[in-house]
């Protein structure tokens, strides 16, 4: 076991992988001689040369279009794009192409390409590096979706996605990259070495995709979310002092519903959170599901809390980033209702 | 605000907005007398490994092997024998056979969609035939006759027109979006243009494992507006990838004529400021194209990079079963096409070295139209689209993901009630 950050896990998860595999790369804008602008890439370039550690143009579609042709080719490329802000331009190769290869051609071909994107708020990053578009992904059928939410599954969920055949897109959520975050936004920040989930091992493992964990057991309600809003709402629900179960969906797709059933058929009670916006967001789905697979377990109404239905503020950022307080009052609001 | 800037302003504005026309339209008669035909002669060949930027007359240049005396002429003409040139008029006497019988069928109801290349076979045709079977194609939908040439069985290409139970793609896509793997065909997609920069993957690919393979792809006129096609030369000449990046440049892309993406220029020429060669091939030219495919894949093989080749062609047909040209260009706009039909130059270049004749070329016609007849009833034997059989319902909920995961098992399941 190490201490490792969030960087630090995935730059170790694709270490060992391109160490075991001659067919993975990592390729991207600024990945190579560089290391990447959040340092994940850092080293491969030294270890493994400029063929494995690709640089590429500045071409978010042309880097997927090449993937996707490498992929089919045998390669294993994982790539990066810079910021999850930026992957619109590449949406017509991966939701066109990427997520639907295997199927229209009868399972003849298919590329086994990771998409890892920085996302999520929390750094002041205004409009167009904030963004959580998790939710444009989901809707395309063929793609897995994955967000961690701390070192120990970063590393063993990134394996997992190089490893897999299926192409998967993996959010990173920017703001927890060093430490855990909870929302706590004027106090200093945390280090992931205080947190047990920081502690990673260093050799290969895994962490299933399409597993969510229970982080914390409870009774009165259960709160499910991914990413970044795990350590908000943890944060809410031990200052509150609600007995709250915690579930790190990990995996949006595909969701893994028995594990949130499980526990909405105990608590009867249940919250959405997620740093996205409201609208057609993934909260939607996660509450459709809930609604339709626990409606006798049901005591309220489901909540949402989310980001507002506006691009995201660069001043007003912590009136927008989804905080503990709008979680405990979703909670309480929830246990309030009969 | 002040009086002394506006005023000049006005004065030195000029611009206008600039709509391009057609060749022709319904109420004209079509006339392509402003197309320069360069004799053979014109072009030069370079040296494969010659720098893009030593080349670029034949960017706007065309270059052509057969002339008007239908005997090869000029730098180009290819090593080849008269045995491989009845095999190419066979493909393409085949590919379009199989094209008028298709679309009748739809015509007939029996199909739902059919899109034909008529006038266009010598490009697929020759270029497959220059290519090694183990290169990778990454066709666009007008390219059909590259199956014929890598010998996919007909029976099988029109099972997966029927959508019924022998098409290897269950069924999932339109007509004529063929998939074949076995002879490195890669599938086809709706999305224009996305299998260009996928072919530039592809062949980076081989490189990096350091494999004697190219990547082939084509898009048409209308495409090279789209930003993968940027993307594909733009990645192609940074990483030098074995690729030939083909424009079929058939005038048309549905209704709206080429000068709407070619601003005034040839699109070879697209291929000069990345660094990559163009080069404008006479597409009716069975031996130009032939050539030049020669040349392009040994370039690649060398490690010479991409070359972007633009095939001077015309879109002989409707573009696609619901499509009427009529409604947009001059009637019979192609029998004023100066570089005319594919087939009968490569016949008559047969016929004029004594390889071929009149009887025989008759004789082949009725072979092979009699040969697509009878797979026509192999195919329909499988099922067809209304009446089936297809392939089960829930093989819809297979190949989503490697393995089915349970939230498509249990939708598969609801459909099974």
């Amino acid at each position: 076991m190490a201490n490792m950050n969030m960087i630090q896990a995935l730059n170790s998860a694709m270490d060992i992988c391109m160490d075991i595999d001659p067919n993975v790369l990592v390729m991207g804008e600024d990945v190579g001689y560089f290391g990447g602008v959040f340092r994940c890439t850092d080293g491969l370039y030294k270890k493994y040369g400029a063929h494995r550690a690709l640089d590429m143009p500045i071409a978010e579609g042309g880097i997927m279009g090449v993937a996707i042709g490498m992929g089919v080719n045998g390669l294993r490329p994982i790539v990066e794009i810079q910021f999850s802000d930026y992957i619109y331009p590449a949406i017509d190769q991966i939701v066109s192409e990427l997520a639907r290869l295997r199927h229209r051609s009868g399972g003849e071909f298919f590329a086994p390409i990771v998409i890892r994107t920085p996302c999520g708020g929390g750094i002041r990053g205004g409009q167009t590096h904030s963004q959580s578009p998790e939710a444009f992904f989901t809707h395309a059928c063929g793609l897995k979706t994955v967000m961690p939410s701390n070192p120990y599954d970063a590393k063993g969920l990134l394996i997992s996605a190089i490893e897999s055949n299926d192409p998967i897109i993996f959010f990173e959520p920017k703001r927890i990259y060093n430490g855990p975050f909870d929302g706590s936004h004027d106090q200093v920040a945390k280090a992931w070495s205080s947190h047990p989930l920081g502690e990673v091992p260093v050799e290969h493992y895994r962490v299933e995709i399409g597993s969510a964990a229970v982080v914390q057991e409870g009774t009165d309600v259960t709160v499910v979310t991914y990413g970044n809003m795990v350590h908000v709402a943890q944060g809410a629900i031990n200052a509150s002092g609600i007995s709250a179960e915690l579930i790190d969906i990990r995996t949006l797709i595909p969701l893994d519903i028995d594990t949130i059933k499980a526990s909405v058929a105990k608590t009867g009670r249940c919250i959405v959170v997620h740093e996205a916006t409201l609208t057609s967001g993934f909260g939607a789905e996660i509450l459709a599901q809930v609604q339709e697979q626990c409606f006798w377990h049901l005591k309220a109404p489901i909540e949402r809390v989310t980001g507002w239905d506006t691009p995201y503020p660069h001043a007003f950022e912590w009136q927008y980033f989804p905080s503990q307080k709008r979680i405990t009052d979703a909670m309480l609001r929830t246990l309030e209702s009969n | 605000m002040t009086s002394k800037q506006p005023e000049q302003s006005v004065k030195s504005y000029h611009s206008k907005l600039f709509v391009p026309q057609a060749s022709s339209r319904p109420d004209t008669t079509p006339d392509f007398s402003h197309i320069a035909i360069p004799p053979p002669t014109d072009s030069h060949k370079p040296e494969v490994l010659t720098g893009a930027l030593d080349m670029q007359d034949l960017a706007y240049g065309i270059v052509r092997v057969l002339g008007d005396d239908h005997l090869c002429a000029g730098p180009w003409v290819p090593e080849i024998s008269a045995d491989t040139l009845r095999l190419g008029l066979k493909h393409m006497l085949h590919v379009r056979a199989f094209d008028d019988r298709m679309f009748k069928m739809q015509r007939q109801g029996k199909l739902s969609f059919y899109m034909k290349s008529t006038g266009e076979e010598a490009i697929s045709v020759a270029q497959g035939m220059a290519l090694r079977t183990t290169d990778m194609m990454f066709p666009s939908y007008r390219q059909q006759g590259l199956l014929f040439v890598r010998e996919h069985s007909i029976v099988d290409l029109m099972c997966q027109c029927l959508s019924n139970a022998k098409d290897n793609i269950k069924g999932r896509q339109m007509p004529i979006f063929y998939s074949s793997k076995q002879h490195n065909f890669f599938s086809l997609s709706g999305n224009l243009a996305t299998q260009y920069s996928q072919a530039v993957g592809w062949g980076m690919a081989a490189a990096y494992k350091g494999e004697d393979r190219i990547a082939v792809s084509w898009v048409g006129d209308g495409t090279t507006a789209a930003a993968d096609v940027y993307h594909a030369l733009v990645f192609g000449s940074t990483y030098k990838a074995p690729v030939i990046l083909n424009v079929v440049n058939n005038q048309w892309a549905i209704s709206t004529p080429q000068s709407f993406a070619s601003t005034g220029t040839t699109f070879a020429a697209r291929g000069i400021g990345l660094n990559v060669p163009g080069i404008r091939v006479d597409g009716n030219d069975f031996l130009a194209v032939y050539a030049v495919t020669q040349w392009a894949a040994e370039r690649a093989r060398q490690g010479g990079g991409p070359t972007f080749i633009e095939h001077f062609t015309y879109r002989t047909e409707g573009h696609s079963t619901s499509d009427n040209p009529d409604a947009y260009r001059g009637k019979n706009e192609a029998k004023y096409w100066p570089l005319g039909d594919p087939i009968n130059r490569l016949k008559q270049h047969l016929i004029a070295l004594g390889e071929w004749s009149e009887a025989q070329h008759l004789a082949l016609t009725e072979e092979l139209s009699q040969s697509i007849t009878a797979h026509w009833q192999e195919a329909l034997a499988f099922g067809s689209l209304d009446n089936g059989p297809h392939w089960p319902v829930s093989s819809m909920f297979e190949d989503v993901f490697e393995e089915i995961p349970p939230h498509l098992l249990a939708q598969s399941q609801k459909i099974g009630d």
